[in-house]
């Protein structure tokens, strides 16, 4: 029987980036809020402190940082055919914990989306026809606009001291920056990060191939930089542990390191960790909000009354809880019909893997979001009529380590064991050089989620289902994006290659990307949407859904700065719209 | 809103609460209370007078002493628990003589060496302003010192005998009328050599060597005379303003006991009060401490230090020991680096430490604890290292004065204080 | 008692700012919080720190065998040296302390499959949908070093594994490899994964944990270990890093030398 507790303005769940973004606005604001948040509060000196934060067998093999899938986990399968079973250990995506979320242990790499992302079934539609799309292709327009959206990418750039080059200030093509992206009102709050060989070497060829290689945009910070809010960040000393591991010295863009020392001392704001929430409270009528309950970790329940309730978990906990929670209708991929677990998506990457005999790289000389990448082949930057697919990627030289667990690679044909192996390790691991392609993933018709019929938590409530695998489509266009990277990796000049285009079934065992997405997306129809354009549930108005949660399908570039971005857009909506007329924000 | 600390937005919450209730008659009342108010947080009373978690000015602070553990006590206008029965005549005996209302004489931990040269009109104003405190019931436990100290009135009159006349504050007619606000405020309200001025064998501070430096509660608290090496001499005025001010510059940031300092106090004084102090510890006679001569780079102590440093210190403090201005606080000619005592610096390497916040510089950032991974003599070297690399020049740390201090942290955590 | 109070006080319209019965009613909030949850933080005002806050890893002491039985112990020692051989630069897996790392994570939350998600059912899957047996890492062990033995004297005229000849153990590790051989009573296949990966982990990880003694693994191909700082050196292309590698416990040049 859960106890209840006085009310407040704002009940947070989940304290990572958009959870500590609308707590700073709104408590900005005057507002009482409360962040509930599942795990342990996070310190960059006591919990990953440069005396053993680059420990590879405890944080990245072990997975220190992130969530215990006794806790709560996933059931999985590919199609509607299978029975779904459950995720017992990480694999594919390594859902966060504790405070500060995936911002405590991401790359860093804070790329924009492009404008033509944000109308993609429009504008792909309009240039290549309702034909060209495959027919089971579920990608929607966002109800939003780059546009729109500038000022607030620019909000979390600013926020976070992003490094990188501009390409494109204010309509003007920049040279050094990324000539295909949408304009940016400013450049970028430091200059890029130094580029150790290989990127360098990429660069080079790249250059000779005719493309504008540029240096991808880093929330590892190539200076010191104090951020509007006031709070200061080091350089990054290129340690190369970044995904997977906290950063020891400041220098990682993360909630801890640009919002929490501001955050924590504001007498309306109040954190309590260790909570986890267990559904979100509706009254009779069913389109109100309460608040939340919650359980602490000495399994004491509590309600939280709260005007407003904001949903700031990772993006499959996101679906979860409304899915728990008998929010919005759950998705049908038989009828199409229904929005909460609808539009599920991910990533689609894939490599190239060379080796030389006459080049030092030195892969531990290395940050999560350092190296020169091009975008010709991402998003519609090139004429996809032959090619008969849609989407791409960007392709890129990004050094993010060289721990030997992770990053001692061997040609292949090696035995996997025994002299020979441990031979090539020794002759390889500085001569060895791997690039990366970062592709879009689109939505589909059959990959969803929704609650597992047979699997449940420690608190006997369902776990989520998702299923889901890659669609002709993306394996196509990853193929393609994969051959152009090796012809520039050819061009570096390796003694031998090996393409790894992304194939086969998707796998939930194979570490690719913890970049997935929707399920409760964004849009202008509450027919196949669940958040109107501001984040809004459609069914509950004072409820509003942050992350990529949100987004109707995925880019091919990481999401961080897009979740980021949206976080200010649903705070300035909550902020200066809904407190002023609390009610929906778009009539459905 | 906009930001403020909570024990300010206490202090604020009070002061209405408290006016509003007794309503004050006139702008003139009105304009001494908020004067007294002020003075309240140049004093800093609420540091001591204030238990964590407490309601501001009840009492309840505990102040570890050489001597023993003292609680600070209620100071709100509570008749019961508090000074709700004082006069002001009571209040300016304390303040002055350091005798409390029925002649008992208070234990030096009440800076009353200091306060003595606080002017009856300013005590006046404090007094006004905390009788418009709301009056809180809060009994705080009597003093708990150990024989002989717990025998207030013979021991602290003795005291009172060697280390202590009432006095007032004498301008230098031949200095200027900032210098002398600032020599006001660090020898008086200020109370700064109640920390940083070294102390008799009695607990009384030794003149000649005001604000020279001086070891309290397992922090050295540094020296502020104008000392090139050791001192503040190579800061400027508007360095020492920042640092009062916010808690940081591009030397240092403020933790430990000074962090305190700041945030209750200096960082809610005006520029113009700050200047003064600056302006007068720019202008005091330094310490002129004996010329250290710094160990050689091939010294063996040097070498282990230096490898030390390079893998574990320099990620943040920069192998060139600059560090990183309002985030890691510079090694190079850092005077509390080159400090004659190195508690400080052998506290925070053991048990680690959490820099100060203020609303101009939030960062608060930590230093990781390294004790469990640095034998003492690691730490005795790569602190040697610290102290003598870069131009800097000091003594060599004892691998014995860290077995002692990590000795007396741990009892100190286990033991609860 | 406090609860009205807090019910009166709570519902207080905020843009003002923060009265004092606001104040009052987080105190009364912490209080109910700390009076009854051992763990969850409370966290207001300002960013929490304990002195020697963290939790730094505990190094793998020498000594006697802490999962394994002796005769497992010497199976595993000739295991890992042959999927990772001696040779003249670097000593194998067990010089290396493959086994004794393997035998400290398998007494560990590692061993004993904490925090994984193990409940039922079990019911075996495709392969994209992962490992679903409901053993721990540690059975895994006892079962598969069984059956491996059992296997050795059946086919080997009475021989364990670690008495055969490097070329008879080599044959025996192909098999398990590619599926050809089957072990009664475990899953050879996994078993043999499951090896390869937990004595690479030794070979690799940090020598805290057991393995990797002396930054063997580390020296071999050129990696500083648990370094933090590379600034120097990001713009240095094609050159070799001349400092020798540290550990989370420190390097030899961290002892002063004596005289």
């Amino acid at each position: 029987m859960a106890r209840k507790l006085p009310a407040t303005d704002v009940v947070i769940v989940g304290l990572g980036w958009t959870g500590a973004i609308l707590a700073h606005e709104l408590t900005a604001s005057g507002l009482n809020v409360v962040a509930i948040e599942r795990g342990p509060w996070r310190d960059t000196a006591s919990d990953f402190p440069p005396a053993y934060a680059q420990d590879e067998l405890r944080y990245h093999i072990r997975h220190d940082l992130f969530l215990r899938p006794a806790q709560v986990t996933m059931t999985f399968r590919n199609n509607v055919s299978q029975t779904a079973l459950p995720i017992r250990s990480w694999g594919s995506f390594m859902p966060p914990n504790g405070v500060g979320g995936g911002g405590v242990h991401w790359n860093a790499e804070t790329w924009r989306f492009q404008p033509s992302d944000f109308q993609l079934k429009t504008h792909l539609t309009q240039r290549y026809g309702e034909k060209f799309l495959p027919a089971d292709m579920t990608i929607q327009d966002w109800g939003v606009s780059y546009d729109e959206l500038e000022p607030c990418y620019d909000k979390f750039e600013y926020l976070c001291g992003t490094s990188g080059k501009a390409g494109n200030l204010k309509g003007q093509i920049q040279a050094g920056g990324n000539p295909f992206e949408g304009f940016r009102s400013r450049e970028y709050p430091t200059p890029p990060q130094k580029q150790p060989y290989g990127p360098t070497l990429f660069a080079q060829a790249a250059t000779e191939m005719g493309y504008k290689p540029f240096p991808q945009p880093s929330g590892n910070l190539s200076q010191a930089y104090t951020n509007p809010l006031g709070v200061t960040l080091g350089p990054c000393t290129y340690c190369g542990f970044c995904e997977w591991f906290g950063c020891g010295n400041y220098s990682k863009a993360s909630p801890q390191t640009t919002i929490l020392p501001v955050l924590v001392r504001r007498p309306n704001f109040e954190a309590r960790t260790q909570c986890e929430v267990l559904k979100i409270n509706l009254d009779k009528s069913g389109k109100r909000a309460t608040g939340v309950t919650y359980i602490d970790s000495s399994g004491n329940e509590w309600e939280q009354p709260a005007d407003l309730v904001l949903l700031c978990a990772f993006q499959l906990f996101n679906v979860h809880l409304l899915l728990l929670s008998g929010i919005g209708k759950p998705y049908d991929p038989g009828s199409g019909a229904g929005v909460i677990g609808r539009n599920y998506s991910y990533q689609v990457t894939s490599s190239v893997d060379a080796y030389f005999d006459d080049k030092i790289f030195n892969p531990f000389i290395a940050s999560g979001a350092i190296g020169m990448c091009i975008d010709e082949f991402n998003g519609d930057n090139f004429d996809h009529g032959p090619h008969g697919f849609v989407g791409g990627g960007y392709l890129g030289a990004v050094q993010t380590n060289g721990r030997p667990l992770q990053s001692t690679r061997v040609p292949k044909g090696t035995p996997r064991w025994g002299l020979e192996w441990k031979q090539a390790v020794a002759k390889n691991y500085l001569r060895s050089y791997q690039a990366v392609t970062h592709g879009s993933c689109y939505s589909y018709r059959d990959a969803y989620c929704d609650l597992d019929p047979t699997y449940t938590d420690r608190f006997g409530r369902k776990l989520m289902r998702i299923t889901f695998d890659f669609h002709e489509n993306e394996l196509k266009m990853s193929q393609y994006i994969t051959d152009r990277l090796a012809e520039v990796v050819q061009k570096m000049g390796p003694r031998h290659f090996e393409k790894k285009p992304r194939a086969g079934h998707y796998d939930i065992t194979v570490y690719q990307t913890t970049h997935t997405c929707g399920g409760a997306i964004m849009g202008t129809d509450p027919k196949s949407s669940a958040l109107n354009r501001y984040l809004q549930s459609w069914d509950v108005p004072n409820l509003f859904v942050m992350g990529a949660t949100a987004f109707p399908q995925n880019a091919g570039y990481n999401p961080t700065d897009t979740v980021g971005a949206l976080a200010y857009w649903g705070a300035d909506a909550i902020v200066n719209q809904y407190l002023k007329s609390p009610g929906p924000l778009v009539q459905a | 809103m906009t930001m403020r600390t909570l024990m300010s937005l206490a202090v604020a919450a009070c002061t209405i609460s408290a006016i509003s209730a007794r309503s004050a008659e006139d702008g003139q009342a009105y304009e001494k209370i908020e004067r007294g108010r002020y003075l309240a947080v140049v004093g800093d009373c609420i540091s001591c007078h204030t238990a964590p978690g407490g309601k501001p000015f009840a009492g309840g602070a505990a102040l570890e002493t050489p001597f023993g553990t003292l609680l600070g006590p209620n100071i709100t206008p509570d008749v019961a628990t508090g000074i709700g029965s004082w006069t002001e005549e009571d209040f300016w005996r304390t303040l002055h003589e350091g005798i409390g209302k029925n002649g008992k004489r208070l234990y030096p931990a009440m800076p009353y060496p200091a306060y003595t040269k606080v002017t009856r009109e300013d005590a006046s104003a404090i007094w006004a302003y905390l009788s418009t405190l709301e009056p809180v019931r809060n009994e705080v436990r009597a003093n708990q010192l150990e024989f002989p100290f717990n025998l207030r009135r013979p021991a602290t009159s003795t005291w009172d005998l060697i280390n202590f006349r009432p006095s007032m504050f004498r301008p230098d007619p031949t200095k200027s009328e900032t210098w002398n606000r600032g020599a006001y405020l660090v020898e008086g309200l200020g109370h700064c050599g109640t920390c940083h001025t070294p102390k008799n064998i009695t607990g009384g501070d030794r003149d000649r060597e005001a604000l020279q430096g001086a070891l309290l509660q397992d922090w050295y608290a540094p020296d502020v005379t104008p000392d090139l090496r050791t001192g503040i001499g190579s800061w400027s005025a508007e360095d020492i303003v920042r640092y009062l001010k916010t808690g940081a510059n591009s030397f240092d940031i403020a933790s430990g006991p000074m962090a305190e300092v700041v945030a209750n106090s200096t960082s809610h004084m005006t520029d113009a009060d700050l200047s003064a102090i600056a302006t007068y510890l720019k202008d005091n006679a330094p310490r002129n401490a004996t010329a250290v001569a710094a160990l050689s780079a091939q010294d063996r102590r040097m070498v282990a230090g230096k490898a030390i440093y390079e893998d574990r210190c320099a990620p943040c403090h920069d192998a060139s020991g600059m560090g990183i201005p309002s985030l890691f606080p510079r090694l190079a000619n850092a005077p509390l680096v080159q400090s004659a005592d190195p508690t400080s610096l052998i506290r925070v390497v053991l048990i680690g430490n959490r820099a100060g916040a203020t609303a101009a510089a939030p960062t608060a950032p930590a230093m990781p604890p390294f004790g469990w991974n640095l034998s003492d003599q690691e730490i005795a070297d790569v602190l040697t290292y610290v102290r003598n690399a870069w131009g800097n020049a000091a003594l060599p740390v004892q691998a014995a004065d860290v077995t002692k201090l990590r000795d007396r942290l741990q009892r100190n955590a286990g033991g609860g204080g | 008692m406090v609860a009205e109070e807090i019910r009166l006080a709570a519902k207080s319209p905020s843009a003002a700012g923060v009265s004092r019965r606001e104040l009052l009613l987080t105190t009364a909030i912490t209080l109910i919080f700390s009076a009854t949850s051992a763990w969850a933080l409370d966290v207001k005002g300002s960013l929490p720190w304990p002195p020697n806050a963290g939790t730094p890893p505990t190094p793998v002491q020498p000594g006697p065998w802490v999962y394994f039985t002796a005769e497992e112990a010497t199976a595993i020692e000739a295991l890992v040296d042959r999927l990772i051989p001696p040779d003249p630069q670097t000593p194998g897996g067990k010089d290396a302390g493959c086994a004794v790392f393997i035998d400290r994570q398998l007494a560990g939350a590692y061993g004993k499959a904490e925090g994984l998600y193990m409940r039922g059912p079990f019911v075996d899957g495709t392969p994209q949908q992962g490992d679903q047996s409901p053993l721990t890492p540690a059975a895994r062990y006892r079962q598969g070093l069984a059956a491996l033995d059992k296997y050795c004297r059946a086919t080997y005229a009475g021989k364990s594994f670690a008495e055969l000849a490097d070329n008879d153990k080599d044959k025996l590790l192909s098999g398990l490899e590619k599926g050809d051989v089957g072990l009664e009573g475990a899953n050879a296949r996994g078993f043999f994964e499951l090896l390869l990966q937990n004595t690479q982990e030794g070979f690799f990880a940090d020598p805290v944990y057991g393995g990797n003694r002396n930054m063997l693994a580390w020296k071999m191909i050129g990696y500083p270990g648990a370094r933090y700082d590379y600034r120097d050196w990001v713009e240095r292309h094609n050159e070799h890093y001349p400092l020798p590698p540290v550990s989370i416990g420190g390097r030899p040049d961290w002892v002063r030398k004596a005289g």
